[in-house]
């Protein structure tokens, strides 16, 4: 298999040194020419575009993907990754067997990209200036365009408007409500977040950046920076949670946990919830009216900055047929009417401005939701953000359960950044 | 199946053997057709894997496949070598899925096989110069018409801007005259050339993506089948020194062997890195990584307890249920069978779920019904007493059905015998049922055991380890060492498979040793009782 990859590979960097030999002012017509020669021996993938998603967006794809073979005479298969599709759509890759085309979340670009199995794609200014902007930073990684965005998506506050009709101005309002309600037996629960056993440093981000926290310092580019951790410096923030977990008001429980908190909101437990436009379904089916805003934040702290996840279409590096690929991606998913098109098979909030315009107009939803990632940062892509879930969750996990604040914001940055120097 | 009599049977008195011509074994239809269906998956797969093998020039994979094949053919079309004929199909699948997995875990243990390090070295100086393509600052953009010219694929390119047309060879840019553009700002026909309907040209993708048109600063290459740009590397690889340099910075990142990664002179690496072998690093790290070393007597201190409670206590309420049932003549004993086997028979995956749900502080079962208020999964004493209830649990169905069996196969003219002898029902069960049931069952209470220290599941879909202490994020109350070392090698940053392969040697080294004393108790045991 390895052998495989490497002859790919060999074919590859002909083409590539072709273009790098050129840059450095060489004749370049030995090692051009010789590339188109070699190529087609290793392509087999002519006329054949591989695309790899996960369940959801799959059923959505289907019928653009085949419009899209149907416009240029190919065949286009898309598969569903149900299971771990980063870790088998690299696997693959790395075996030659992967797909043209990947659709994931945009903070995986760093691990992919460290991988070698995506490559950038040239967006004109012209198309980029037709995103959102949030949505071309998230999908901007080391200054290179690494993907085409479609979908952009965000916590915001839902509220049940039966139950609590004016939307809180801050953290501290919020619970006032909750707790009102509560103590009138009208809901149960103060606030709906996920924390679970484990804590969910994606749900409680917001409240933890306007209580001041953060994970990375920033280069001077701005991007997040590995070398400078500073959960152990956001002990405030920690402190401020552990204040609205079990030995506080008791807004946030490790009961909750993903897999029960849109269901309590939904049965009308609580008043308020921290999800985002996945929930919107569950909530609507169960026939509660509600409005969107943006996430509080605490009376005189920063803003709530939720981290904003953006669905990107990748060019795999070691595809078959990767003209096709980009094809697809640079010219074709950035249609607006394939985004609105989309869209509608599967309502997130579009990454296209056009498109978002449309959508708006049809849903007020989207609209407020996007109204409420305005604060938002682009979730960071870099692969040293996986070192933060755990150790995060589990600090976040035991100040709510009553945890010194400082010991754990400690342990935790030890912990990641141990992890990270290994 | 039918069975004929075997003409060997019947062979003459050895004395005329040598005389008469070996007699004919005749054949039955069943060995007939085993031996065809051996024969038929046999060739099936060589024809299957050898393509894939060709192609990838695997030509050691080759041999083996050639090899292997020729061996079952051979075995199976012989007339001799009938003890090869049942041995072989076993010996295969146990190499294929046995100890085809162990070398391979072994041999990744040696290296840095982990995120940013999968491939090979070319292809991160490979993924390293094409991410750092980007468009020559100032170039046009390109509106692209894929054609070709005497059999030769050209690019033709229409500036946006200035909507001039020019075709792109290997050899470079030259004007073309007289094109046609159509609406979109493409190039429709043009004297010369035949330009490719879009189908067409998707047909000739991959010559598509190959063609690179050298320009002055750098290279237009195609991006898709209806746009071109200019672009060129910042990054290049210099194989003389061994390194990359950045065209726009001068900053210059050299190769280290060791590492598998492009290092700069101020520590800072590129992203992309490769395998490399990197000796007993990944076995010593158990031992000088803090991390591992502090934990791992109480880590493995509550491994042994959890997988011994759970084989004993399954084993013990397998063994009561089983000896309720045994013997006596109730109704509807075999529904009770059926209702003890249920939690056998449901999804472990899911079981587990339902359980950690059922432990919810505020909104678990558990709770609700014992009007309780306990955080099980909060303090270490309950959310072990709740991992091990859960395991008991999912586990005493199989000791149920275990036990079963082998107490069926216990001659009652034991019992009886110690009966008429005097014995009192529990002198009957400890002397005599007891130790002949463990004969049978000791072999599956070790790879029970082995199982449980190992029982990744359990927790992981349980508790996740929890419940962590303040000021400890990374071991669990309830952690094995399997679910420790995998968050260890898979979430503390990028997944670190080499690592991880290290731990799973040393975890079956420690199990291997367990199992082995285990195995060398019950051969005494057998001795005694036997």
């Amino acid at each position: 298999m390895r052998k495989r990859a490497a002859g790919l590979s060999a074919a590859l960097l002909g083409i590539v040194l072709g273009l790098t030999a050129c840059g450095s002012d060489q004749p370049a017509a030995a090692p051009a020419d010789s590339a188109p020669a070699s190529a087609p021996a290793v392509d087999k993938g002519n006329g054949k575009l591989v695309i790899w998603a996960d369940p959801v967006r799959t059923a959505a794809l289907k019928p653009f993907t085949e419009q899209f073979g149907k416009e240029n005479g190919v065949t286009v298969e898309i598969k569903e990754i149900a299971e771990e599709l980063q870790n088998q759509f690299l696997t693959a890759s790395q075996q030659g067997s992967g797909p043209d085309v990947l659709i994931a979340a945009h903070d995986w670009i760093g691990n992919l990209v460290q991988n070698g199995s995506i490559d950038p794609v040239q967006l004109t200014a012209e198309q980029k200036s037709a995103f959102q902007e949030i949505a071309i930073k998230a999908v901007t990684f080391g200054g290179q365009t690494y993907g085409a965005p479609y979908a952009v998506e965000n916590l915001g506050l839902i509220r049940n408007t039966a139950l609590a009709p004016e939307a809180p101005a801050s953290v501290e309002a919020l619970i006032e409500s909750g707790q009102a309600l509560k103590k009138a037996g009208k809901v149960s629960e103060i606030l709906c977040v996920p924390v679970g056993q484990e804590g969910d440093a994606y749900h409680i981000y917001p409240f933890y950046s306007s209580a001041g926290g953060s994970l990375f310092g920033t280069t001077a580019s701005g991007d997040p920076d590995p070398t400078k951790i500073t959960v152990g410096d956001s002990a405030p923030a920690f402190t401020k949670l552990n204040e609205l977990g079990k030995k506080g008001v008791g807004a946030l429980k490790t009961s909750l946990g993903n897999d029960n908190t849109i269901a309590t909101f939904a049965s009308g437990k609580c008043a308020y919830l921290i999800s985002g436009p996945w929930a919107i379904a569950d909530v609507k089916k169960a026939g509660i009216s509600y409005d969107v805003t943006a996430v509080p934040a605490f009376d005189g702290g920063d803003p709530a900055t939720p981290f904003v996840g953006v669905q990107t279409f990748y060019v795999a590096s070691k595809g078959k047929s990767k003209a096709l690929a980009q094809e697809f991606v640079t010219n074709y998913v950035t249609n607006p009417d394939v985004a609105m098109a989309l869209y509608n098979a599967d309502p997130r909030p579009p990454a296209l401005t056009a498109a978002l315009d449309q959508a708006k107009a049809a849903n007020p939803d989207m609209g407020k939701f996007i109204e409420a990632g305005k604060t938002g940062i682009p979730m960071p892509a870099i692969p040293q953000m996986a070192a933060i879930w755990q150790p995060f969750g589990v600090a976040e996990a035991a100040v709510i359960n009553g945890g010194d604040p400082a010991k754990a914001a400690a342990a935790a940055n030890k912990a990641i950044t141990e992890a990270i120097e290994k | 199946m039918k069975t004929k009599p075997r003409a060997g049977n019947d062979s003459p008195p050895s004395g005329h053997r040598r005389a008469l011509p070996r007699p004919r074994r005749e054949l039955s239809t069943g060995f007939v057709v085993s031996r065809i269906l051996v024969l038929a998956v046999g060739s099936a797969v060589a024809f299957y894997a050898a393509p894939p093998l060709i192609a990838a020039e695997s030509w050691t994979g080759l041999t083996v496949l050639a090899a292997a094949t020729a061996l079952i053919a051979y075995v199976y079309l012989s007339r001799r070598h009938l003890p090869l004929k049942y041995l072989v199909p076993g010996t295969v699948f146990l190499i294929a899925f046995q100890i085809f997995p162990v070398l391979f875990t072994l041999s990744t243990a040696f290296t840095n096989f982990g995120e940013g390090h999968r491939g090979t070295k070319e292809e991160a100086i490979t993924s390293i110069q094409t991410s750092s393509v980007a468009q020559v600052p100032g170039s046009p953009e390109y509106n692209l018409s894929v054609a070709v010219r005497d059999g030769e694929l050209v690019f033709l390119l229409v500036d946006t801007a200035t909507k001039q047309v020019q075709a792109g060879t290997a050899t470079g840019l030259e004007p073309v005259s007289g094109a046609e553009l159509g609406l979109t700002g493409k190039v429709l026909s043009a004297p010369g050339f035949q330009v490719l309907t879009i189908p067409q040209a998707a047909a000739r993708g991959a010559e598509i993506s190959a063609l690179t048109v050298p320009t002055a600063a750098g290279a237009i290459k195609a991006n898709g089948l209806s746009r071109a740009f200019e672009g060129r590397a910042a990054k290049a690889y210099a194989p003389d020194c061994d390194c990359v340099t950045d065209s726009a910075t001068g900053q210059k990142w050299t190769a280290d062997p060791d590492e598998g990664a492009f290092v700069a002179a101020d520590g800072s690496r590129l992203a992309q890195g490769w395998q490399v072998n990197v000796g007993f690093s990944n076995f010593t790290r158990v031992f000088t990584d803090p991390r591992i070393s502090a934990h791992f007597l109480s880590l493995f201190a509550w491994d042994l307890l959890f997988a011994a409670a759970s084989v004993l206590g399954t084993f013990g309420i397998g063994l009561i249920a089983a000896l309720a049932l045994h013997g006596v003549k109730v109704r509807g004993t075999r529904l009770y069978r059926v209702l003890l086997v249920l939690p056998y028979a449901m999804p472990a995956f899911a079981m587990f779920l339902v359980w950690r749900d059922m432990f919810n502080t505020d909104f678990g079962l558990i709770n609700r019904v014992l009007g309780l208020h306990t955080d099980w999964f909060g303090e270490p004493v309950s959310a072990r007493f709740a991992v091990i209830l859960v395991n008991l649990w999912l586990g005493f169905p199989y000791m149920f059905l275990v036990t079963t069996g082998a107490l069926q196969a216990i001659p009652s003219e034991l019992g009886e015998a110690a009966r008429i002898d005097g014995a009192t029902p529990w002198h009957n069960f400890r002397r005599v049922t007891l130790p002949l049931l463990l004969i049978a069952v000791t072999p599956l209470l070790i790879s029970s055991f082995a199982f449980n220290f190992n029982n990744f599941n359990a927790i992981r879909l349980t508790t996740n380890g929890a419940p962590f202490s303040v000021d400890n994020t990374t071991v669990g109350g309830t952690d094995l060492l399997i679910t420790y070392t995998f968050r260890l090698a898979f979430e503390g940053g990028s997944a670190e498979f080499g690592f991880a392969a290290a731990i799973s040697v040393f975890i079956f080294i420690l199990v291997g040793i367990i199992s082995a004393l285990a195995f060398r108790r019950t051969r005494y045991q057998e001795e005694v009782y036997a």
